[in-house]
């Protein structure tokens, strides 16, 4: 549904979202501005659906490319094991030592404000969690007879990898992804919260709350409602994800 | 023990050299220079010069880092490029008000979390488990700066019960205490739905354990299973894993103090961010991942506490 929302928005949104209109400021909800409006008068829910629209690029571009560097780095740690394995899992072990809010605030610091680095901002952020699963999963796939058997016959440590490997943990990846796209959006939501994400005018939910924080007394809807959609994707990609999770995991129907 | 925990401690210093490497390049990556930022962009080339001389910027990197490492190793995080004062000083202004935010984020979690998530378990498909699951759901889903707004705007604005911001008068422990109050609630809100869903499922895996239907049928009593049985056994992954979270914690507390406008860490790091104060900054980066591997050594050291079985060597890779 949100997807759908979103991907709609340019056709759907009431308003121009970058139309100012200085005679309605601050506008309570009513029926032209079903969702009030801001500072400069612009629509809130027009500028929400733009919003959406970002935070659910970042999200999914961002949990993509944490996913394949991740993966990749995990599979090929725990796969060939030795000096590759020491470095790329306690470099990811470092990754993880800093708070990912402090380590996305200096990220974005060092990279500029903008689109494209938020998401790589948010793919490193990322890295370290795809690393470790893949990790586990292929120490445990590892000694299974059939890659024994793969070995054998001669194939190639890629190979191995690519076509045996790699499809036997997909599943449990792809459950974490829906899990960790949620997060990917949180983590976007609070570097632009913070004026380090994308930057204005252009709408993302991050911002449009920031941007009513020093109004809540005066105009409460600024932020009230963006932070609610944020709320929303979230809870419904984690809702997603465990239910995927209670389904492909067996374990769980005792 | 003594000697595990001196083992475990000395098992820390590499990883923290690590971070503070990391800490200082990552820093110097940055666009930006501190004393373009001091001076702005019309200074000649001989004052820049000057002030390049005077912060220290003009040594080479690695001088720079030694003298940041040598002055770590004395406890000395050496002075701030922007404002020349002691980081040591303004660390110590501002620490404490972030460590009495997330000790209180944390202690509010547990305090909330735990028993919803043991209760949830025990009366599981009830209305105490629906009501765990949805107040987790929702606090996993809530990003910790949102839910500050809605209790700033429920409790501060409508009711005008708190202050909306600010950290309080230091010398006033009422004053601060209610100051704290809105900031660590919404930490502990936070912390409280992760606990409540690592309580909720420890506990319900360690009631599905062959042992537990055993104590059952030898007749022992309710309470006696589940206190002795149940619960002991499900504390050590609740422990391990309120360790990992408080990694959560910790990032939540930099949003909350930015949203609350109270002193400390946060506030130096976004200030010295925009200052490009390289010093203050890795210090203030340095403090952020010692907290995290310090508290992880204390997971590792109350989880050993609770279970004698587990050795050095085990969670030493």
């Amino acid at each position: 549904m949100m997807i759908l929302v979103s991907i709609l928005a340019p056709w759907i949104s009431p308003h121009d979202i970058l139309e100012q209109d200085v005679f309605h400021r601050f506008t309570p909800p009513e029926r032209s501005h079903l969702l009030g409006t801001d500072a400069f008068g612009r629509d809130i829910l027009s500028r929400m659906l733009w919003g959406l629209r970002i935070s659910l690029i970042i999200g999914f571009f961002s949990t993509l490319s944490g996913m394949i560097i991740g993966t990749g780095l995990g599979m090929v740690a725990g796969y060939t094991g030795g000096k590759v394995e020491a470095v790329v899992m306690r470099a990811m072990d470092i990754l993880m030592s800093f708070p990912g809010e402090v380590l996305g605030v200096i990220i974005m610091v060092s990279l500029g404000a903008g689109l494209p680095n938020v998401m790589i901002a948010i793919a490193i952020l990322l890295t370290p969690r795809y690393a470790r699963l893949a990790y586990a999963s292929t120490l445990s796939l590892k000694e299974r007879d059939y890659i024994s058997a793969a070995r054998a016959i001669g194939l190639t440590d890629l190979r191995i990898i690519t076509r045996h490997i790699l499809p036997n943990i997909f599943g449990e990846l792809l459950v974490m992804s829906t899990l960790w796209m949620g997060t990917a959006i949180r983590l976007e939501a609070n570097l632009s919260f913070l004026g380090l994400g994308v930057p204005p005018p252009m709408p993302t939910l991050g911002n449009m709350v920031r941007a009513g924080v020093n109004r809540l007394a005066l105009a409460p809807w600024i932020s009230v409602f963006p932070g609610l959609a944020i709320m929303i994707i979230i809870l419904g990609l984690s809702t997603l994800g465990d239910g995927l999770r209670d389904i492909t995991d067996p374990k769980l129907h005792v | 023990m003594i000697s595990y925990i001196i083992r475990r401690i000395l098992a820390t210093i590499p990883l923290l050299l690590v971070v503070v490497t990391i800490s200082f390049v990552l820093v110097r990556l940055a666009p930006g220079d501190p004393v373009e930022v001091r001076l702005g962009i019309y200074a000649s080339e001989m004052t820049v010069q000057a002030m390049r001389e005077e912060m220290g910027l003009n040594k080479p990197l690695w001088s720079q880092y030694f003298d940041f490492l040598g002055g770590l190793v004395r406890g000395d995080f050496g002075r701030s490029l922007i404002n020349q004062r002691a980081i040591s000083a303004e660390l110590g202004y501002a620490l404490p008000y972030t460590l009495e935010l997330t000790f209180a984020g944390m202690i509010l979690g547990i305090i909330f979390g735990l028993p919803l998530g043991i209760w949830a378990a025990l009366r599981r498909n009830s209305l105490p488990d629906y009501g765990g699951r949805i107040f987790s759901l929702a606090g996993l889903s809530l990003p910790s700066f949102y839910l500050g707004i809605l209790l700033m705007l429920l409790f501060s604005v409508k009711l005008r019960l708190f202050p909306v911001v600010g950290g309080g008068d230091i010398h006033n422990l009422g004053d601060k205490l209610y100051h704290l109050f809105l900031p660590a609630l919404t930490l502990g809100l936070i912390q409280a739905s992760y606990i409540t869903r690592v309580s909720r499922s420890s506990v319900l895996n360690i009631l599905g354990e062959e042992y537990v239907k055993t104590a059952r049928s030898k007749g022992l009593k309710e309470r006696t299973v589940i206190y002795k049985h149940v619960l002991k056994n499900a504390l050590i992954p609740i422990i391990s894993l309120i360790g990992v979270y408080s990694i959560v914690l910790i990032g939540g507390s930099v949003m909350v103090e930015i949203v609350f406008s109270r002193p400390g860490l946060a506030k130096m790091m976004i200030g010295a961010l925009k200052g490009r104060d390289y010093t203050v900054l890795q210090s203030v980066l340095v403090i952020y991942a010692s907290f995290v591997v310090i508290i992880n050594l204390l997971t590792d050291l109350a989880c050993r506490l609770v279970d004698p079985r587990i050795k050095l060597s085990k969670r030493e890779r």
